[in-house]
């Protein structure tokens, strides 16, 4: 019979090799789906997960994927290491991401500057719609996790609100969507034929000053300790309030900053499927990354390649669109199944009655 | 027979041997006491009989027969039951589903629930099953702990200093419980650093030096000092202390009446207080009379409604947050070490960190200044004989003892202008007990105002210069400690000093 048994000591070695093992159960059980479907498991595999990293093509377009998952994720790991549940990334990007477009819109254009008030205002965005869970919870002790998930689905239909009404471009063929952004508002692209942009460049400086952040500086050890022991927090002097208000803020200005790099990158305009789940995914980035800036920007990456592989997968073995989510699923599901062998370890044991179970 | 025996179990861990060709026997119906100091290897010791911890060598027989205790589970299929010096309990279940949870056995809440209120009551330590753990006191979670093991009827029961938080007459039931259950059969070995405590209540008597058994044999015709010689050997001397010159009030409070915020917490009535420089203010009482809502008033984790309630130097401090009381000297150090003091799984210069940032200067424009807290981690380390491999360590992995010696070192360094002290050698050995000790009373001689609350009665006199008792939320008038007698505080503890206060009023 196996069994778990809990360590002495939490495994320092398991806590780095848990989202390795998660990633290779994840391609295993990919592996089956992939033959359970009909397709050739070995075509399947080189398709998800090789060919994108095969070309200069594929390479940028994984960056740029990744990109908005990292900026989300870090601001996220940095309130999730304070214990603050903010869930609602998703809506904080969107509103980043309309604050962003009404810069573009109705700002007249001048280079350089444009794109700064319009970072600026992603980030404030994203920070007035955290701010309202922070303030809800600091006021009324409500639980953060409830109204930010839920700010989301108001945060979408506000979108489209504004792109089927006042904000839809009347030559748009009535599609739901804005003008198209002047070229003062559209972020540079790095290489000539590439959609890579700058943002690439704020998701290093993001991460990096996250590193610092929470390895550093005082307020990130505030954090950090606010997350590990609230009642040490509350002997020290560090004020919850003041916790729960800068993580939903760094996350919520994160958000917005990816919201922005989102309507100012690729898109160029803003429509109603701006979202598109990166602030769900970044969730999954946060933890497979370890809420470690270095592993947020690895999870970002890998991430992106299953985004891009279901699309090849879509295109190439005519596999269903959902197959980019079912994979990320299946990397949370193993990595929280996997993160188990931290504290525990597995064990065969012979003759076991019933009632040993571990009691403490 | 024995009930169990243990054959020179050694236990190496890669940097420290802990026990070393540790053999001892206790029979059915025998208290054996284990004693030794603190990092001697009774813990471990402990953990290894309970399953915690693999022996690296050595043996253990059960009732004669050899065997191999894997996990806890194993132990207590054996019959092994262990109340541990630091709480597993959920704080936010009550007592009855907490030990609900641990018996693993078909029967009902409602079943639990009753037999808690008859065991706890038949044993004289009565518990409420209803009660949600977190409203609990730190001596009340002890009686949880030891409920729930007297539940699943040990044939051998292991307690690791149960006495430490327990008010005499809480003790003396509890020697009276524990003899029930020896006379019933059950052994026992009792770890404790008190040695008036094992000379009346155990038979038998194992104690440990640096991993080693030094010495074993019958309590009776031992006395506490030869004991001590053995535990320590060396000599402990008895505190120097200075005469009294108490300088002015530096914190003081007057009819200061605080509802508690807690449902289950005990609201302050009519405090007065007035601490001056230089003297150790002893508060007496059995936790849960309201010690904790006091020293949460003083310390600033409950703001208080008028600013001019508490008076820190003579300024208003009732509305100061806890880290503006900080930078005005105002220091504490808390009854619960583990789960306030420290941040367990921290290493030790960031547990220094934690207190001491601001005081000494350790953040220079937001960032953490690491080379100057580990050096200042270091000298509290080595001025305060913590017993740590490196101060990189995580906090969990040193003894209680270590923990507080740390955390006293922390706050002292800090040079307090008030100290206020709850519960300082608690679960602490002798030699530790009497540094700490000695180091509040020339923190005091040095200028410092210093409160102590403790149970401990014997501390309370071997060190305060006033002492005064809590009961039910209110605060007796203080003596001087060369005006009154244990005897005196004990009756107070009672809340004597309530009819003594009306006779007062009467007269004047």
């Amino acid at each position: 019979m196996l069994r778990l048994e809990r360590r002495a000591q939490a495994s320092g070695w398991m806590k780095i090799m848990s989202p390795a093992l998660a990633l290779v159960l994840t391609v295993l059980t990919g592996l089956v789906i992939f033959a359970s479907l009909g397709k050739d498991p070995i075509q399947g595999f080189l398709t998800f997960f090789i060919a994108p990293l095969t070309s200069l093509f594929g390479l940028t377009e994984l960056l740029l994927k990744a990109t908005p998952l990292a900026i989300c994720a870090i601001g996220l790991a940095i309130g999730f290491r304070a214990n603050i549940w903010n869930i609602g990334a998703e809506g904080q990007f969107i509103l980043g991401a309309i604050a962003a477009t009404g810069v573009a819109l109705f700002v007249p254009a001048i280079p350089g500057v444009s794109l700064f008030l319009m970072l600026v205002a992603g980030a404030l965005g994203g920070i007035a719609w955290a701010a309202i869970p922070a303030w809800l919870r600091t006021r009324f002790n409500t639980s953060e996790i409830l109204v930010s998930l839920m700010l989301v689905y108001v945060a979408e239909l506000l979108v489209s609100w504004l792109v089927f009404g006042p904000w839809k471009d009347p030559m748009g063929f009535n599609f739901p969507q804005t003008k198209m952004f002047e070229a003062a508002a559209l972020l540079p692209t790095l290489w000539e034929g590439y959609r890579l942009n700058l943002s690439l460049g704020f998701a290093v400086v993001l991460l990096t000053a996250g590193h610092v952040m929470l390895a550093r500086t005082h307020l990130g050890f505030q954090m950090r300790v606010a997350g590990e022991s609230p009642s040490a927090a509350r002997y020290a002097g560090i004020s919850a309030k003041a916790m729960v208000w800068i993580g939903l803020g760094v996350g919520g200005a994160c958000a917005g900053i990816a919201g922005m790099s989102e309507v100012a990158g690729p898109m160029g305009q803003l429509t109603d499927k701006v979202g598109s789940g990166y602030g769900f995914a970044a969730i999954i980035v946060a933890f497979v990354g370890r809420l470690n800036p270095l592993g947020i920007g690895m999870a970002a990456l890998l991430m992106a390649l299953f985004y891009i592989g279901g699309e090849q997968a879509q295109q190439y073995l005519g596999l269903p669109g959902s197959i980019s989510k079912t994979f990320q699923g299946l990397l949370l599901f193993y990595l929280l199944a996997a993160d188990v062998l931290i504290h525990y370890r597995l064990r065969w044991m012979r003759n076991v009655s019933p009632s040993m179970e571990t009691s403490r | 027979m024995t009930q169990i025996r243990l054959e020179a179990l050694t236990k190496v861990y890669p940097t420290v041997v802990a026990t070393r060709d540790v053999s001892l026997s206790v029979a059915p119906g025998e208290i054996h006491a284990v004693l030794g100091e603190n990092g001697a290897g009774k813990s471990t010791l402990m953990k290894m009989i309970y399953g915690l911890v693999r022996p690296t060598s050595g043996r253990i027989y059960w009732e004669g027969q050899e065997v191999v205790i894997a996990n806890p589970a194993d132990a207590q299929a054996l019959g092994i039951g262990m109340v541990f010096q630091h709480f597993s309990l959920f704080e936010s279940l009550t007592v009855a589903e907490n030990i609900f949870l641990s018996l693993g056995q078909a029967r009902s809440l409602a079943d639990v629930s009753r037999d808690i209120r008859q065991y706890s009551t038949e044993f004289g330590m009565p518990l409420d099953p209803n009660r949600v753990v977190h409203d609990l006191s730190v001596g009340e979670r002890q009686r949880v702990e030891i409920v729930r093991c007297l539940l699943q009827r040990p044939r051998l029961l292991i307690m690791d200093e149960p006495t430490s938080v327990l008010s005499p007459q809480a003790t003396q039931s509890l020697f009276t419980t524990l003899r029930q259950i020896r006379d019933q059969g059950c052994a026992i070995l009792y770890i404790s650093h008190k040695l008036e405590e094992i000379r009346s209540l155990c038979d038998g008597v194992t104690v440990l030096r640096d991993g080693r058994v030094v010495d074993t044999g019958a309590v009776a015709g031992l006395t506490a000092e030869d004991l001590a010689q053995k535990m320590v050997g060396r000599q402990i001397p008895a505190p120097i202390r200075p005469p009294l010159a108490s300088g002015k009030v530096v914190l003081s409070t007057q009819h200061l009446s605080v509802v508690s915020d807690d449902p289950f917490g005990i609201s302050l009535a009519d405090i007065s207080l007035s601490l001056r420089a230089g003297e150790i203010l002893g508060i007496a009482g059995v936790s849960g009379n309201g010690q904790r809502e006091l020293v949460r008033t003083m310390t600033g984790e409950l703001i208080l409604d008028q600013p001019e309630s508490l008076v820190i130097d003579d300024q208003p401090a009732g509305q100061l947050s806890v880290s503006q009381r900080r930078d005005r000297g105002l220091l504490s150090i808390p009854e619960d070490r583990l789960g306030s003091a420290v941040v367990p799984g921290f290493s030790l210069v960031d547990n220094f960190l934690l207190t001491a940032a601001r005081r000494l200067h350790l953040v220079r424009k937001g960032f953490i200044n690491r080379e100057r807290t580990a050096q200042l981690a270091q000298r509290c380390v080595d001025q305060y004989q913590v017993k740590t491999q490196s101060v990189d360590l995580s906090m969990e992995q040193l003894s209680g003892g270590n923990i507080q010696k740390f955390v006293v070192g922390r706050e002292l360094l800090q040079s307090p202008k008030v100290l206020i002290c709850e519960q300082p050698t608690w679960g602490v050995d002798m030699a530790a007990a009497a540094l700490i000790r000695q180091e509040l009373i020339s923190l005091a001689r040095s200028g410092c105002a210093v409160l102590v609350i403790s149970e401990e009665l014997e501390e309370l006199f071997e060190i305060s210069d006033r002492i005064a008792v809590m009961s039910q939320g209110r605060l007796s008038p203080s003596r001087m400690i060369t005006e009154t007698t244990v005897e005196e505080i004990g009756r107070w503890m009672g809340g004597g000093w309530v009819s003594l206060r009306e006779a007062h009023d009467v007269a004047s």
